[in-house]
């Protein structure tokens, strides 16, 4: 497509991992951080979003007729800091390579999501959470400090005790506060590069909730890959729930090894729009039936990410993609979680892959998305209205029972919903407008949501 | 934004008095619009389709838009995108629905009033539809519905102006739609066939004849497809074909039967 020379960008159509929502826009790559302020004082009037790896689901990373932030040339990765368990890395470098950087020596990032493809701006501002939440917390629980470049002035280096408010507006900020240039993590120990997992299958929901609930009392991990597939699979699933395996436990496995060959048992991901529902039935009868070794050492990024195996699995959907809807309800909310499962196997599209997991408690950022209880996310094929429809009545159900939608995987939700869900928004765009006071952050999904101050603003 | 499972919200309509275009952003609202902007030239007609807008759940404002003075038509779909920012949010859908019909044996027109009626159904799809094409692709996304007709898929004499100009705007659309490529920015041809509404009350009606409601789910699922084209009902892609390629007597003959 056509050079933009105003911005010395290029005009791409960009979708998140969801390939839905497409939108047009200037994409730039800076690869210094200069070159990210510079990028600021060129941004028109629909505004500048980061991107960094493309991983959220939604429109997070979309800025239609604007400009959109390639982050991912900031890729240092610092020395460790040993005796504080640290390291500095760039906001452009991804999970997958600090990890690949901090094994060897026996250090890992203590927050892993579902996917090692994430840069560290991403993480984040998505806040992200991972199968330790319940022991370890969300990803900004570990970071000490980042660099943020705001839409105008100098970069800061923000810690809890500099601005705790723009730390925590910034921690599951969704990209609104500025751009993520570095930041200094918290590291921890590992022994090896293995998991110890157990894994053990449940005939329904409630024997699904047991057993997390068992699983979380003694493991640091833990996961539930549910079959909704069908009502007559009434929420049977695989269990799994895993530690970081000691030295004396993988004997002659040296940390310098690379993970030895091992062919991870992918979690069911079928091409629904070919197959249909009687397919996935069909697909997930197998899977959730195959043998099942009850233990196993598994390398930590099998466990932690087994979908990154399959590559672009997401264009598997087709060309209208998939919709995850992720929710989160709180503890004592059992109740609403089983009736929303069985609305959900009555879903007008069929829920594909549907991951469960228990919640320790939040954190203090306003936006941060997990509290203390269930999470549940869903992959449904999109592009039908009434999936829509459908979603917006379990929305209700979410916010009333006081639980709420995952921004990062959001593509679809309608604006009223996001104070209902996340009633400390007012506090989280007093610091916004406070960093960006002229409105220039914005992306398609604060404007789908009316996230800023600004967004419903117009003309900017 | 027109969400991911294909709701869109904010819906503008240019010819806001049309009962297609009514129809289809009846069918809008009921499926997920929440804004609509109404543009006609005498804003007083669109008290009533606002007010049943309203009660359909949508916020709604009218906006003055005289197809025939191409002149303004960059300042008025500016601020008709400006309005709707205000209200729900960027522009997801633009119909373009207005027109003028004019039933009469050519050779007895004014040449003013059939020129009227070409400046109005082509000039003004022209201006209108760019501007709306222009703002759109710089908010990087969005889609322009644009009624066409089985009329100008082959002229006849008695409805020559009218089926003239929409042989222009069929043509316009196909080729905005591909100088639209890569900016986010689509283009549908709706085409109908005979419609049974005010603009043809008048008229004698015709095989496969159909209703606004009856195109404007057509149109709906056009846009959930991606459709580039439209043909409401379906047969009249046929009819289309059949009318457009039928050698002149035949044609003829075909007219003389109605
Ligand atoms: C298969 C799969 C599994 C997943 N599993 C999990 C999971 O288990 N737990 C979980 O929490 N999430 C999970 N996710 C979601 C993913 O972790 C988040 O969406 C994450 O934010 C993606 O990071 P990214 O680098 O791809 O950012 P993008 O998707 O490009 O952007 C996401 C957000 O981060 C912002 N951003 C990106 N870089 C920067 C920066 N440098 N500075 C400021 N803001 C920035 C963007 O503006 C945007 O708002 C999963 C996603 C996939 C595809």
């Amino acid at each position: 497509m056509a050079d933009d020379p105003t911005s010395n960008g290029t005009r791409h159509r960009l979708t998140g991992w969801g390939r839905t929502t497409p939108s047009v826009a200037t994409v730039v790559h800076p690869p210094t951080r200069e070159d990210v302020r510079a990028a600021f004082e060129a941004a028109g009037t629909r505004g500048l979003i980061t991107r960094g790896l493309g991983r959220a689901y939604g429109d997070a990373a979309q800025n239609g007729g604007g400009t959109v932030l390639d982050g991912t040339a900031l890729t240092a990765i610092g020395p460790i800091d040993g005796p504080h368990a640290t390291i500095t890395v760039g906001g452009g470098a991804s999970l997958e390579a600090i990890q690949r950087a901090v094994l060897r020596t026996g250090w890992s990032l203590p927050v892993l999501p579902g996917t090692r493809h994430v840069t560290i701006g991403g993480a984040i501002a998505s806040d992200v959470h991972g199968k330790n939440h319940h022991v370890d917390g969300s990803f900004g629980a570990h970071v000490e400090s980042f660099t943020l470049q705001p839409p105008a002035g100098d970069h800061v280096v923000v810690t809890r005790a500099s601005d705790a408010a723009l730390f925590e507006a910034t921690t599951g900020g969704m990209g609104l506060t500025g751009v993520v240039l570095a930041a200094t993590l918290r590291l921890m120990k590992v022994e090896t590069r293995l998991m110890r997992v157990h894994s053990e299958r449940t005939a329904d929901l409630d024997a699904t909730m047991r057993a997390l609930v068992e699983a979380d009392a003694t493991h640091r991990y833990s996961v539930a890959w549910l079959d909704l597939a069908s009502p007559r699979a009434r929420g049977r699933s695989v269990v799994t729930a895993a530690d970081h395996a000691r030295a004396a436990e993988a004997p002659g496995v040296s940390l310098l090894d690379e993970p030895p060959s091992w062919r991870p048992t992918v979690p069911p991901v079928v091409p629904v729009n070919l197959v249909r529902s009687a397919g996935v039935q069909l697909f997930n009868a197998g899977w959730f039936r195959r043998p099942l070794p009850s233990e196993a050492l598994v390398p930590i990024e099998s466990y932690a990410a087994p979908l990154d195996a399959l590559g672009a699995w997401n264009r598997l959907y087709g060309s209208r993609g998939l919709v995850q809807y992720q929710f989160a309800l709180p503890a004592g909310e059992e109740t609403t979680l089983r009736a929303i499962v069985e609305a959900i196997t009555h879903a007008p599209a069929v829920p594909a892959l549907a991951v469960l997991k228990r919640f320790g408690p939040g954190n203090g950022a306003p936006l941060s998305f997990p509290i203390e209880g269930w999470t549940l996310a869903v992959d449904f094929p999109a592009g039908d209205p009434a999936l829509g429809a459908f979603l917006d009545t379990l929305d209700e159900r979410v916010a009333a029972a006081g639980g709420r939608v995952y921004l990062a995987k959001d593509a679809r939700m309608r604006p009223e919903m996001v104070p209902l869900m996340y009633p400390r928004i007012d506090e989280w765009r007093e610091t916004q407008a406070r960093i960006d006071p002229t409105g220039v952050l914005t992306s398609d999904l604060d404007r789908r949501l009316h996230l800023t101050a600004g967004s419903t603003r117009s003309p900017r | 934004m027109t969400d991911a499972t294909g709701r869109p919200r904010t819906v503008l309509v240019l010819g806001g008095g049309s009962d297609i275009g009514l129809a289809i952003t009846h069918a809008l609202v009921a499926r997920s619009a929440r804004g609509v902007i109404l543009a006609a030239r005498d804003t007083g007609r669109l008290d009533v389709p606002a007010t049943a807008l309203r009660s359909a759940g949508a916020a709604v404002e009218t906006i003055e838009f005289d197809a025939e003075l191409v002149d303004t038509h960059e300042q008025v779909v500016a601020h008709a995108f400006e309005r709707a920012r205000a209200l729900t949010g960027d522009v997801d859908i633009a119909i373009l629905a207005f027109g003028l019909i004019d039933e009469a044996p050519i050779l007895e027109e004014t040449p003013a009033s059939a020129g009227h009626v070409a400046m109005v159904n082509f000039a003004g799809v022209v201006s209108s539809g760019l501007a709306v094409a222009q703002q759109m692709a710089a908010q990087g996304y969005g889609t322009i519905v644009v009624l066409s007709s089985l009329a100008g898929q082959r002229a006849r004499p008695s409805l020559l102006p009218y089926a003239a100009a929409k042989a222009g705007v069929d043509a316009f659309a196909d080729g905005l739609d591909e100088a639209l490529l890569g900016t986010g920015v689509r283009v549908m041809t709706v085409r109908p066939g005979w419609v049974r509404s005010r603009m043809t009350e008048h008229r004698r009606s015709a095989p496969f004849a159909t209703s606004p409601e009856r195109v404007a789910s057509d149109v709906l699922r056009g846009l959930d497809r991606g459709a580039r084209v439209v043909w409401s009902p379906g047969v009249m892609r046929l009819v289309g074909a059949i009318v457009h390629y039928l050698p002149r007597p035949l044609f003829r003959l075909l007219l003389g039967s109605r």
